[in-house]
């Protein structure tokens, strides 16, 4: 590929805070038009990542290029190109929506003209048109957040920095939100999102795992799916911690994942590792509602690609 | 005679013209978890904070443990537990003193304070890290705290308001862990959520809309019983255009994506089923499968707030 293509290169990018190491040697490039995601338990080092890469925070040591240009040295041109959403987007609650687009289309310096066409433009693309004159502080959670991207949109960004966009939205909101970023990615914009939904992640062209401040693998979801060895089953047994228990250690049984009352087994050898499922469970008393063959998601693989990480 | 934690009856909150809730009723069995949905500025929180006797309703009765919430509300939260949107951490104190601080606040003293101290801590699995400031404790972590601090006093009964927005996935599991523990200990657990598998693991659900509760039951009979339309689940190679080109044939009630995989909802399983694969086979897309499933949770919550929106 081009090497024009690579909008965001990032080289042995390292943030430390006193004796924490917050990102740690991570080298990355992500291409025009991706939605790229990057996933990672808290505090593995997501939101400083983003931060380094905004310009807003200097690295300790290596060096990133973000459009082009390098963030520490060049970090006036590369905010003029970017826009970034962070986790707590500071709207003016007192201003209207329409009073805090301007005002962003103030701090980014969009020239009167191409103003006005560029707020309609947002305006509908965000349906917030029938809101407009009320006050940002009035706004439902999901509406602020739409509102948010908006004024990041001011200034026609070729990429996006977007942290957890979506956290505290309900799946409505959410689901209009996703609508909106799938715009822009059929219009070119280059997406960098982090986010804790896992079904968001799998609407990424490629995602990349964080865990202490590295990247532990980074591919595109469905070969991120295939990395996770063996096959899953999905079992509902009567009493759920007993039953991991008794399964983990297992001959042929990989992993054992629990989740509310549910147990997601991963067994090396299908046809055998249900055997042994029914076997152990019967063994140890526990009765089986329900026991079926699953693909693994993006939530799975996550759990399971941390956990070795660790 | 099965006891309840709850029964709210006719539940109705004015604030001026506005009706945040509006003659709502439900009842809570002891023991039970009880998912309360709905997007924001639905009536959740204020629903709440009647049931803590922190709002006087302006009609309506309810009783939590038998309490009434406007005559006996002292009762009520000195058995009940609660964990705000915001957790009520002090950031600048240790793990430790945040737990004594609010132990004290509580009424917890002496011996039996450091007692549920190590068992709380224990349970949240934050021992040997009592002398680290709140401050510096990623947010999984912070979220244990928070619970942690508000079972401290031994309640009936929990509150717990959004206590997993923005956790990843691995904390959200750990979490949830505990909550089961709790409730199979016999703590009744009244919790909202934004995320729907979360929402699969509660006992009995109830969606809250406009103030208004518009489903209820448990998670198996709303997903069989509330929803209008089938879903079809197509995994197919390129889902983003599939999408597109599914909604302009204006033909399905709902069309959209979760993760890589699209839900579209009809009332005709059969005929759209074909129908869906020609369509993107003859649009040159791949289609891998066309599944009839039960509704996702999501799919449901979608479907109940497009219909009383109209």
């Amino acid at each position: 590929m081009d090497r024009a293509e690579w909008v965001i290169e990032i080289q042995n990018l390292t943030r430390r805070f006193g004796r924490v190491v917050a990102v740690d040697g991570l080298n990355l490039a992500v291409r025009r038009g991706e939605i790229f995601g990057l996933l990672g338990p808290d505090g593995a080092g997501k939101t400083t990542t983003l931060r380094l890469l905004c310009g807003l925070l200097a690295p300790t040591s290596g060096s990133a290029r973000v459009a082009g240009f390098d963030t520490v040295r060049q970090a006036e041109a590369v905010k003029r190109r970017i826009g970034y959403m962070p986790q707590q987007f500071s709207l003016y609650g007192d201003l209207t929506v329409l009073e805090n687009l301007v005002f962003f289309a103030d701090v980014f310096e969009v020239g009167r003209r191409e103003r006005e066409e560029r707020i309609a433009r947002l305006l509908a693309f965000s349906r917030l048109e029938p809101f407009r004159h009320r006050r940002a502080a009035h706004l439902s959670g999901g509406m602020q957040k739409k509102l948010a991207l908006a004024c990041t949109l001011i200034h026609r960004p070729e990429i996006l920095f977007l942290d957890e966009p979506t956290t505290g939205v309900d799946p409505v909101s959410r689901r209009e939100f996703w609508e909106i970023l799938t715009e822009l990615h059929l219009e070119g914009v280059t997406l960098f999102v982090t986010t804790p939904y896992m079904d968001e992640a799998e609407r990424c062209s490629r995602v990349a795992l964080m865990l202490d401040g590295r990247i532990i693998a980074c591919d595109t979801p469905d070969r991120i799916r295939e990395q996770v060895t063996g096959h899953l089953l999905e079992l509902r047994p009567a009493r759920v911690r007993e039953a991991a228990r008794a399964l983990e250690g297992a001959p042929g049984i990989l992993e054992v994942q629990v989740y509310g009352d549910r147990l997601h087994v991963f067994v090396e050898d299908l046809q055998r590792g249900e055997e042994t499922v029914r076997e152990v469970l019967a063994r140890a008393g526990v009765s089986v509602e329900s026991l079926r063959l699953t693909r693994p998601r993006m939530e799975q693989a996550f759990i399971s690609l941390i956990r070795r990480g660790r | 005679m099965e006891a309840f934690a709850v029964i709210a009856n006719g539940l109705t909150k004015k604030f001026g013209d506005f009706t945040a809730v509006d003659n709502v009723s439900f009842c809570i069995r002891q023991g039970e978890i009880f998912g309360f949905l709905g997007p924001n500025g639905a009536g959740k929180t204020t629903t709440i904070r009647m049931l803590l006797g922190l709002l006087r309703p302006t009609s309506g009765t309810a009783t939590v443990l038998g309490y009434d919430i406007v005559r006996q509300a002292e009762e009520i939260r000195r058995r009940v537990g609660y964990m705000s949107q915001r957790f009520s951490l002090y950031q600048d104190l240790t793990v430790s003193e945040n737990l004594e601080f609010y132990g004290r606040t509580y009424g917890v003293r002496g011996e039996r304070l450091r007692e549920r101290k190590e068992f709380v801590l224990r349970m949240a699995g934050l021992e040997g890290r009592e002398r680290e400031l709140t401050r510096n404790l990623s947010g999984g972590w912070k979220q244990r705290l928070a619970l942690g601090v508000a079972i401290l006093h031994e309640p009936q009964m929990l509150f717990l308001d959004e206590p997993t927005a923005g956790v990843d996935p691995i904390s959200r599991r750990a979490f949830w862990d505990l909550l089961y523990e709790l409730a199979a200990n016999g703590t009744t657990i009244f919790v909202t959520t934004h995320y729907m598998d979360e929402a699969e693991h509660c006992h009995t659900l109830a969606f809250i809309y406009g103030g208004r509760i518009v489903a209820q039951g448990s998670p198996d009979e709303v997903k069989k019983t509330q929803m209008r339309g089938q879903v079809l689940e197509v995994d197919c190679s390129d889902p983003e255009r599939a999408v597109l080109l599914l909604r302009q044939t204006g033909q399905f009630d709902e069309v959209a994506l979760y993760g890589s995989l699209i839900h579209v909802i009809t009332q005709d399983v059969e005929g759209h089923r074909q129908e869906i694969r020609d369509r993107l086979e003859r649009a040159g897309i791949a289609v891998h499968c066309v599944d009839w499933i039960l509704p996702s949770l999501e799919d449901v919550f979608i479907s109940r707030v497009r219909q009383n929106q109209v």
